[in-house]
C-alpha cells in the first residue's frame, strides 16, 4: 500500500516535470533596443526551435532548453514588433517583443525645395527631414532639428523644431541678396546640406532713354535691377515696342553687360514703351 | 469634426488562416503638421496603395518571392523585407500575415508634396511555417508608422516600421 502511494506520487511529479518541460517556460524582454544583446530564458529540458519573427527580420536558432539562449549585439536590429517563438516537437510556447530604434540620431534624410528661387519671398524655402538610426529605423521619439540658412552675407536664419513621429519640417524666407544659400538640418553631431540658389526678381523702376541716331532712334535702359538693387542677369529678354500710326513695332533683346539697347526707326509722334516679362518700364513720346 | 471612413475591402489573399475575406479600414481625419493641404483624392490614393502593400507584403513573405515586393516597396522597406525573404529561404521558414484591421491616420504631408507619414494601428494574423508545418498561428495588434513617396503612377512604402 506504501510502495502504491509512493509509485502515485512519483508519478504525479513525473506528470507535473512533463508538463512544464512541454510548456518550456519563457521569460523574455518585453523591449530592447536595435542592435543590444539580449537574452531568453527557457525552462525545461531537452531541445527546441527558438523563432523570432518580425516583417523586417526573422531569427531561428536551436537551444537547448534550461540554459539561457543568448543573443550577441547586433543580432536584432530592425525596429519591430517580433513574434517569439519556441516549439518542440510537440509544443509550442509564444512571447513577443518590441525592437525599439536607438536614440541616436545616425542619418537625416532632408529635403530642400526648391534649388533655386527669386530673392525676397516669405516662406519661399521649405524642408522637410525624417531621422534615422545607424540601423535605418525611424526614430519615432521627439528630438531637436536645428535648420539653418546661411546667405552669402553670413546671415543665418535658425528654426529648431522638434520631430514628431520621426519627422520635422520647417519654412525659411529667401533674403534679399541673391546668390547661393546653405540650407542645413543638424541634429547633434550629424547634419545634412543642401545649396539653394537665390536669383534676383523681377526688374524694378526699369526705365530707359532714347537719342536720335541718323534715321533711327537709339535706346538704352539704366543699369537695369530688382526691387532689393540685385542685377538682373544678363540674358533676360527686354522687349521695346513702337507705335506710330496705328502699327507698332518690337524688339526683343538680351541684357548685356546689365543693360538693353536697341535701335528703332526714328518717327517723330511715336510712342516707346519698354517692359520685361510683366513688368512695364517708362514710356517715351519721341518728338524729333 | 470628427469624420471617420469605413471600408470594406476584398481579401485578396489566399492560404489556411481562414480568411474571412474582409479587411475593415477606418481611415481617421488626417492630423497634419505641414503647411501643405492634404486633397482627398491624395489622401485615398496613398490608403488605396499601402492597403495594397500589405497585400503584396503578405505574398512576397509567404510564397518567399522578394520580387513581389517591387511594385509597392522601396527604399529601406523594400530593403528590409527582402532580406528577411532571403532568411527565411536559407531557414526553410514561411510566414503568413492577413491583415484584419486598420485603424489609419495621415500624421504628416511634406511641404514639397513628396513624402507623407501616416500611423496604423494594425490587426493582423501571423503563421509561422518551418518546412511546411505550421508552428504557431498568433494574433496581432501593433502600431505602424509608415512612410510613402510618390513613384511613376503610385505612392510605394519607403519605411514601415512597427512602434510599441
Amino acid at each position: 500500500m506504501r510502495f502504491r502511494l509512493i509509485s502515485l506520487i512519483g508519478s504525479i511529479a513525473a506528470a507535473t516535470l512533463q508538463v512544464a518541460i512541454a510548456q518550456g517556460g519563457m521569460v523574455l524582454p518585453k523591449t530592447i533596443e536595435a542592435g543590444a544583446a539580449f537574452s531568453i530564458q527557457c525552462s525545461g529540458t531537452g531541445k527546441a526551435t527558438l523563432y523570432i519573427v518580425g516583417p523586417g527580420q526573422v531569427l531561428k536558432r536551436e537551444v537547448q532548453l534550461g540554459a539561457p539562449i543568448n543573443f550577441s549585439a547586433g543580432s536584432l536590429y530592425i525596429a519591430g514588433h517580433f513574434v517569439v517563438v519556441l516549439a518542440t516537437d510537440n509544443s509550442t510556447q509564444d512571447g513577443s517583443l518590441d525592437v525599439l530604434p536607438l536614440q541616436k540620431p545616425a542619418e537625416l534624410s532632408f529635403l530642400a525645395k526648391p534649388s533655386r528661387l527669386q530673392v525676397g519671398l516669405h516662406d519661399g524655402i521649405t524642408g522637410s527631414v525624417y531621422v534615422f538610426d545607424v540601423y535605418h529605423n525611424l526614430i519615432d521619439t521627439a528630438l531637436p532639428v536645428s535648420f539653418e540658412l546661411t546667405t552669402p552675407s553670413g546671415a543665418v536664419q535658425k528654426h529648431v523644431v522638434a520631430t514628431r513621429n520621426g519627422s520635422a519640417w520647417t519654412a525659411m524666407d529667401s533674403t534679399a541678396q541673391q546668390g547661393i544659400d546653405k540650407f542645413s538640418a543638424r541634429m547633434g553631431d550629424i547634419s545634412s546640406t543642401r545649396i539653394v540658389g537665390q536669383v534676383p526678381g523681377d526688374p524694378c523702376g526699369l526705365k530707359m532713354t532714347a537719342r536720335q541716331s541718323g534715321q533711327q532712334v537709339e535706346l538704352a535702359t539704366d543699369q537695369i535691377r530688382d526691387c532689393n538693387g540685385n542685377a538682373v542677369p544678363d540674358g533676360t529678354i527686354v522687349t521695346f515696342t513702337e507705335t506710330y500710326t496705328g502699327s507698332q513695332s518690337t524688339v526683343d533683346v538680351p541684357i548685356k553687360h546689365g543693360i538693353a539697347e536697341a535701335q528703332m526707326p526714328s518717327h517723330a509722334g511715336a510712342m516707346i514703351t519698354v517692359a520685361s516679362g510683366v513688368v512695364l518700364g517708362n514710356q517715351i513720346r519721341w518728338e524729333k | 469634426m470628427f469624420k471617420s471612413l469605413l471600408i470594406v475591402l476584398a481579401c485578396f489573399a489566399s492560404g489556411s488562416l481562414n480568411c474571412i475575406g474582409q479587411v475593415t479600414v477606418r481611415v481617421e481625419p488626417a492630423n497634419l503638421q505641414g503647411p501643405r493641404a492634404l486633397s482627398e483624392q491624395t489622401s485615398k490614393a496613398v490608403v488605396r496603395d499601402y492597403l495594397q502593400a500589405w497585400q503584396s507584403l503578405a505574398s512576397a513573405l509567404e510564397e518567399n518571392r522578394p520580387a513581389l515586393l517591387d511594385s509597392d516597396f522601396v527604399g529601406v522597406a523594400k530593403d528590409n523585407l527582402k532580406s528577411t525573404i532571403q532568411q527565411q529561404i536559407v531557414m526553410g521558414i514561411q510566414t503568413r500575415y492577413q491583415d484584419r484591421t486598420h485603424d489609419i491616420q495621415i500624421v504628416f504631408y511634406s511641404p514639397e508634396g513628396l513624402s507623407v507619414e501616416m500611423t496604423d494601428r494594425v490587426d493582423y494574423e501571423m503563421q509561422i511555417i518551418d518546412h511546411g508545418k505550421v508552428k504557431t498561428t498568433q494574433h496581432v495588434t501593433t502600431r505602424y508608422l509608415i512612410v510613402v513617396t510618390p513613384a511613376e503612377v503610385r505612392w510605394r512604402v519607403r519605411v514601415f516600421q512597427a512602434v510599441p
